[in-house]
């Protein structure tokens, strides 16, 4: 399975990450070699084994649904890049 | 002096009152600033607080209040939330991100009132086999200084194979716990998935990661998870199961212990120098009234390429969270909010975290979810029925934990697959679940060989006892790379 540049592109477009247009073709050359290890996996049948997502096959714990947490926003938000009136701030969204 | 004593040994010193916590917190300080310039083993260095720490343990101690941890300095690796302090995960991401909470490991380790030195070093996010994708620099293998430590916990090795400190925490998604341990001739446990809490451990790839203990014995690795493990309800994968007294199963004989030896941890690809040291341990077992029993794992051939599609497309989701909105890294002057996460993630990550959230990404996208993901959980299960049934056979799993002893720096740094083969022992044993360690057996071309054990799940104490057990009749362990000694 080979990459190429238009692909990476989208694929970064995808992960939202910027990526230099000089440093494409070497990502296109390394996550293609990745995909061509990773397609080492079509050599086994699996047709009927059931998918893994758990090593134990344990499901996730419920909890009650009550409060647990006191309130900390000035504290989480002391390491934000930018703040107003305890929210966060990014360019605007809607016109 | 009291850097060439084990934990066990410093405690036994603490609680007999013939040294305070502060000299010995003290001694450790000096020694990671004279020689960790050398090694690059810690990111941060927490010594105003690691000498409140240690007045306060010195205080308990006296009070007759003191554990077997108390006032034992140690290294956290830099993937543990520390309250107030940088927790950086290697990467310029998170540079600037002083955590406002604890990790439940560190506040485990600290009402045990053991005493952290520092925030170590480690390839960034934990991606790495090498500890050479760090934004603050390679860390040098203190046994050979133009040589890898291993990764990713490639800090706590060196810092503590150079004596920096006893004892470190590591984590293990791959192997990088048992990997580092093993270049550097330490002893290091991976324990069962869920029986260490992940919360405040900076998420990797959530159904793999594990923290555990990295020291010079078994003997020191059960003290240090005597308060690492157990249930956490702030981790919705830790498992709610008694923690036992890991200190107390040490000796028992490993007489009629049955090994197994897969047959495909010893084909192609194991140095022959290497495969020779584990030969010559697994005989000593035999010596010590151990029976060698040749298993089989048909399908642990496919663990890297299963674990390069499960570890990368979690990573790619777990962080999808650095965003340059909440914390970590934001770019300058951002156009819209597009701009903001691109170039905040473009420039936050480096190469080899943008190569596997790009591969999760490519494998979680729409047509190739099935052919990817789900083929790889499939091949999962095919992995970890190999080990239910050899564990009906056996007790412990032995043989290499890697291929080759430590490697030079930027020998592998260019090609990502033949770094990522590096673990090929490794992966097999998160993709189950199972809990593994490594430990010192001797010398390849002068470089520390690890041997590998790997136990049933929750066999943390049986695996310790093993460990135990040869650590009482070798001395590998307790070999020192020169220029460390004083």
């Amino acid at each position: 399975m080979s990459l190429d540049a238009e692909q990476v592109k989208k694929i970064a477009h995808l992960a939202r990450i910027e990526i230099n247009e000089a440093d494409i073709p070497g990502y296109a050359a390394t996550l293609s070699n990745i995909l061509d290890l990773v397609d080492q996996m079509a050599a086994v049948n699996t047709d009927d084994v059931e998918p893994m997502a758990h090593p134990m096959d344990a499901s996730q714990r419920l909890r009650a649904d009550v409060v647990t947490e006191t309130n900390q926003r000035e504290q989480f938000q002391s390491v934000a890049p930018k703040t107003e009136d305890g929210l966060y701030l990014v360019p605007q969204v809607i016109e | 002096m009291y850097h060439n004593k084990t934990l066990a040994e410093l405690s036994a010193m603490l609680q007999a009152g013939e040294v305070t916590s502060v000299e010995l917190t003290q001694h450790f300080l000096d020694r990671i600033k004279s020689k960790d310039g050398d090694i690059n083993s810690f990111i941060t260095v927490t010594e105003e607080q690691a000498l409140a720490q240690a007045k306060a343990a010195d205080e308990r101690i006296a009070a007759g209040n003191g554990v077997a941890l108390t006032g034992l300095p140690f290294a956290q690796k830099d993937i543990f939330c520390t309250q107030g302090v940088r927790s950086s995960c290697g990467s310029k991401m998170l540079d600037n991100f002083n955590s406002p909470y604890d990790a439940t490991v560190v506040s485990k380790l600290k009402q045990a009132g053991a005493v952290m030195l520092g925030k170590t070093n480690m390839d960034e996010f934990a991606m790495g086999s090498s500890n050479e994708t760090s934004f603050y620099g390679a860390v040098k293998n203190p046994w050979d200084l133009k040589k890898v430590p291993g990764g990713s916990s490639g800090g706590s090795a060196a810092a503590v194979a150079a004596r920096l400190a006893p004892a470190a925490t590591g984590t293990d998604t791959g192997g990088s716990i048992r990997q580092p341990a093993s270049l550097c001739n330490l002893t290091g446990l991976k324990p069962t998935y869920g029986r260490v809490s992940r919360y405040g451990m900076i998420a990797f790839a959530s159904s793999l990661d594990q923290a555990g203990p990295m020291a010079r014995t078994a003997e020191d690795c059960a003290l240090l998870m005597n308060a690492m493990a157990g249930f956490d309800e702030k981790d919705s994968t830790s498992i709610d199961k008694e923690v036992p007294d890991y200190s107390a199963g040490l000796n028992q004989s490993v007489k009629g212990l049955k090994i197994g030896l897969p047959k495909e941890f010893f084909g192609e690809g194991l140095d022959p120098k290497v495969a020779e040291c584990v030969d010559v341990a697994i005989r000593q077992y035999q010596d010590m009234g151990a029976e060698i029993i040749d298993i089989s794992l048909p399908n642990s051939g496919l663990s890297v390429p299963v674990y390069y599609v499960v570890a990368p497309a979690e990573c790619s989701s777990n962080l999808s969270r650095m965003d340059g909105v909440r914390f970590g890294h934001r770019c300058d002057e951002p156009k819209d909010l597009e701009d903001l996460y691109k170039r905040s993630r473009g420039e936050g990550f480096g190469e080899e975290v943008k190569r596997r959230i790009l591969i999760g990404t490519y494998a979680l996208s729409a047509g190739y979810y099935d052919a990817y993901y789900i083929k790889a959980q499939k091949l999962r299960r095919l992995i970890s029925d190999d080990f239910k049934q050899a564990f009906e056979q056996v007790d412990v799993i032995m043989g290499p934990t890697s291929p080759n002893v430590a490697f030079n720096m930027g020998e592998k740094s260019d090609d990502p697959v033949s770094m990522y083969l590096s673990d090929i022992y490794t992966i097999a044993v998160n993709l189950a679940g199972l809990p593994g360690m490594s430990i010192p057996a001797g010398f390849a071309d002068e470089m520390p060989v690890g041997l590998q054990l790997i136990g049933n799940y929750f066999e943390e104490s049986r695996l310790l006892n093993v460990a135990h057990a040869y650590q009482q009749q070798t001395d590998w362990h307790q070999r020192c790379p020169s220029g460390f000694e004083d």
